[in-house]
């Protein structure tokens, strides 16, 4: 096996006592820093979705000097800003049998038993907090007519906890951060750099304490410093080239704070979402996702003969497999995402797909009332496909859409590097090996707006610390590296674009680490990715100069870090020999094809440790205890 | 199929249209796929790419956005141009590509444009006030439905700018006035509700943007149809904060 075992990881700064008071408790034991002395601490935010814009706003309210930075053109673009379904929240407005202990239940399942008890029970409390912020700030959720709230069931729950704002809640909910964070800006709170990417982190003294970025339209490299810096730059899903995430979506901050010395957790936990669109041709850039709240009203069916080929509008009821409600008749089409997607998978292929039918519901609600709630989602999937889902049923099939995965934190979100904290999707920390539909809004706003600003103020009431600069030896290293790095890609100048290699990486990664492996396509995978990674940097072609904006340029960068983490996933999911969650080994299986778990020998976050490129990784085990909810095998049927 | 792409080039303060005939193509692209295809093609022929915006390509992020046959986002009501596929074409069709043509919006390079000012206009007022934590409980105003849908309807904005590109004016009252309905219609909003609209048209008119004579290209050109009611709303809010709210 390709790496070796170093030392568990003993603290991970959780308070003792209950559970329930443990945020309280942390909250009270972390220092505070007097408000007259926050304006001389800083603190780097990079990323500018739901958590980092969130985090960067209440900071800045907080007193701190804030630098936020994004790649896109402007910090209200971040990709948060697709999320259609929705966000949870243990209100309990409905009077169902809610309560913060069933959201937390409900989410440490729903993860596979794979997450740290204490955070998502932290999470669970924090969500009746986010609503009230969001709906302050102006959210325009979904109301009644008593002009009280909506709330609809989402995947892996049966109570209806999650609030919307129709099929754009992502969009609603990051704009309310961007609106917060550009009030910061006016006040001066915020120093914001849109169209710069962080292309690496500064360790001083065993303390993050800047980044090095590029200026995306001078081409510039240049360093920011600061007494903390906080990564919110989202997930890694890319690395399947084809995913629902942005094309800009990439995985270099938290892979060059990797290398700089923080562990990367459980790499191989990605999640496929079971209703996107399916592939139309070689030319696809990206894929679609259909909101999951679909399958709230939506049934999923096959045709009971694969080689059917009439129209799904003339195929009769008898014809037809309703195979998610003949298998898990508890919860019928509303199964966790993995359980979906494998069922889909095992069922149909990524040509025919499967369909996702509305005919019941119109039929029961009307047309008006189907449109009112996924309206927006029918226009989408009729531009794409040409089709009218209020006709004919949806085609549908699973993508990668989000990775679970991530930078190790502790309780406190700080990386095993001191003074860098990682929030959002690119932590690892509450979803385990599965996350649950409309838990990603959430974690990104708590981590934001309450988890982090809760906590921070420990760390930095040790600071300012010394001053850095560009002559410190440290960061002239980092800054040539960064540098030189640049220069290569540039020089290579040779006969395949970085889109081949991408698409080439891609199709490996979805082949033998996507919804089902083995050992067998693993290895095969780690023999492959080492070499097409060689070929990368002896064959890619990037046109241009580096003193300018160059998009090809910076996606040869992305690119060239998706090749290492590509790696580091295959290792991770070659370790671990249990199916649990979005991470499903062929081997690991019951005699219904169902997940199977090892507790005996898994029960553990696998966090990796860099040691070069291409040489083995230190594997660091945090072990999961669970208190509070029993570990018992996942059944949703 | 086959299209011929005219697409406009610059790199420095001028710039060009040069001609691209493209015959490998499938209705079934995005326009911004067909932009890949041509890129494509022009690296490993050496030469540089068509540099545009792009990210989410699902028509929500707003971060695209071309002038496609002199129409914003293309020929297509209520689409983004990354929503825009290639079945709305002839076969053979030329189809003229150009940035956005404003003067608050200057090109960055080929199709990339600066819109920060849209950035500066919400910086100026687009916002309620709340710091994280000072928030009453969610349910402690009840906000009619009819309001509630009309502030969505504002707020599914998307910030492209192909308001701004459409009008004759160059005018970005649509999208100013898109957040102040948002804002403006919730209770939740009514405290900073006509400051917020005088300081947003200041700052509007602040970054070059021309004024509005209500000709409605741009609710036309809105890929999220937002209406041409919210400037109407924004105008009743200004002629207040001008008149009788002048203190706030």
């Amino acid at each position: 096996m390709p790496y070796t075992e170093g030392a568990p990881i003993a603290d991970q700064r959780v308070p003792a006592g209950p559970i329930e008071t443990r945020w309280d408790r942390r909250r009270f034991s972390a220092r505070l820093v007097n408000p007259a002395n926050r304006r001389n601490r800083s603190v780097i935010v990079v990323g500018t979705g739901l958590a980092g814009g969130s985090a960067a706003a209440t900071l800045a309210e907080l007193g701190y000097q804030v630098k936020s930075f994004c790649y896109q053109d402007s910090p209200r673009r971040a990709h948060s800003i697709a999320a259609q379904g929705g966000i949870n929240a243990a209100k309990n407005y409905r009077n169902d049998g809610d309560s913060v202990h069933r959201l937390f239940y409900d989410t440490v399942k729903g993860g596979d038993f794979r997450s740290r008890e204490s955070n998502v029970h932290r999470l669970a409390q924090i969500s009746v907090e986010i609503i009230d912020q969001c709906v302050a700030q102006g959210v325009p959720f979904a109301r009644e007519y008593g002009g009280l709230l909506d709330t609809r069931s989402f995947g892996g729950a049966q109570v209806s906890r999650t609030f919307y704002a129709r099929g754009q809640t992502g969009q609603q909910l990051l704009l309310g951060a961007y609106q917060a964070l550009e009030r910061q800006i006016a006040a001066g709170r915020v120093e914001m750099h849109p169209r710069t990417e962080m292309l690496d982190l500064i360790v001083v003294d065993g303390r993050a304490r800047g980044i090095v970025v590029r200026d995306l339209v001078s081409g510039a490299v240049s360093t920011h410093f600061a007494d903390a810096v906080v990564l919110a730059t989202g997930g890694y899903g890319n690395v399947f080239h084809l995913s629902t995430n942005a094309k800009g979506c990439n995985t270099t901050a938290i892979w060059r704070a990797h290398r700089r010395g923080a562990l990367f957790a459980n790499p191989c936990f990605t999640q496929i979402h079971p209703t996107c669109i399916p592939i139309s041709g070689d030319h696809q850039s990206k894929l679609t996702l259909m909101s999951e709240s679909l399958r709230n009203d939506g049934r999923v069916w096959v045709p009971r003969d694969p080689h059917d080929t009439r129209a799904p509008n003339d195929i009769p009821e008898a014809d037809r497999d309703y195979f998610l409600e003949r298998m898990y008749p508890a919860f019928g089409n509303l199964v966790p995402r993995d359980i979906a997607s494998r069922a889909a998978k095992n069922i149909s292929d990524e040509k025919r797909g499967v369909y996702l039918d509305f005919a019941d519901a119109i039929a029961r609600l009307g047309a008006l009332a189907v449109e009112q709630r996924y309206g927006n989602l029918f226009e989408m999937y009729q531009r794409i496909t040409g089709d009218d889902p209020y006709k004919t049923p949806m085609r549908i099939y699973p993508a990668v859409h989000y990775t679970m995965g991530g930078l190790w934190v502790d309780y406190d979100l700080r990386s095993t590097i001191p003074g860098l904290y990682v929030i959002g999707e690119a932590n690892f920390s509450d979803h385990g090996a599965n996350r649950l539909g409309a838990s990603a809004l959430m974690q990104g706003l708590a981590d934001g707006y309450f988890v982090l600003p809760g906590v921070i103020g420990d760390y930095l009431a040790d600071a300012p610390f010394d001053a850095v600069d560009d002559s410190h030896p440290v960061v002239a290293d980092t800054m040539s590296e960064v540098r030189g790095r640049v220069k290569t890609l540039l020089a290579v100048n040779g006969d395949r674009t970085v889109e081949s290699f991408h698409r080439e990486l891609g199709r490996l990664m979805w082949d033998e680490c996507g919804m089902e492996r083995d050992e067998a396509g693993l290895r095969k995978a780690l023999e492959r990715i080492p070499e097409l990674r060689d070929e990368f940097w002896q064959r890619v072609k990037v046109p241009g100069t580096g003193e300018a904006l160059n998009q090809e340029l910076e996606k040869a960068g992305r690119v060239a870090d998706f090749f290492e983490l590509a790696e580091l996933m295959c290792v991770d999911a070659l370790h671990r020999a249990e199916s649990c969650g979005g991470h499903f080994r062929s081997e690991s299986q019951t005699p219904d094809g169902e997940a199977l778990r090892d507790d005996a020998n898994f029960s553990y976050v696998a966090a990796w440790e860099y040691t070069g490129v291409g040489r083995p990784p230190v594997l660091h085990k945090e072990e999961l205890v669970f208190e509070h909810v029993t570990p018992s095998t996942r059944s949703y049927s | 199929m086959k299209l011929t792409l005219r697409i406009w080039r610059q790199s420095g303060a001028t710039g060009r249209l040069v001609e691209y005939p493209m015959d490998d193509l499938s209705p079934d692209m995005s326009f911004l796929e067909a932009l890949d295809v041509l890129n494509e093609r022009l690296i490993t022929s050496g030469q540089e790419p068509v540099a545009f915006d792009h990210d989410c390509r699902e028509g929500i992020c707003g971060m695209c956005g071309m002038m496609i046959n002199g129409m914003a986002h293309g020929p297509e009501k209520a689409t983004t141009a990354c929503q825009l596929h290639l079945r709305h074409f002839r076969d053979g069709d030329v189809v003229t590509v150009e940035p956005w043509r404003a003067e608050p919006f200057p090109v960055v390079r080929d199709l990339v444009v600066d819109r920060s000012a849209f950035d500066r206009i919400v910086a100026a007022g687009g916002y309620i006030s709340v710091p994280t934590g000072s928030a009453p409980d969610a349910h402690a105003t009840p906000v009619p439905k009819p309001d509630a849908d009309t502030a969505f309807e504002a707020a599914a904005c998307i910030g492209c700018g192909a308001c701004v590109a459409a009008c004759p004016n160059g005018s970005a009252m649509l999208f100013t006035a898109a957040k102040a309905t948002h804002l403006g219609v919730l209770p939740q909003g009514q405290p900073e509700r006509y400051s917020r609209a005088r300081d947003m048209v200041a700052e509007h008119d602040a970054s070059g943007f021309g004024g509005c004579t209500n000709t409605g290209e741009c609710t036309s050109a809105c890929p999220k149809g937002i209406p041409l009611t919210t400037i109407a709303r924004l105008n009743a809010d200004l002629l207040r904060a001008h008149t009788t709210r002048s203190d706030r």
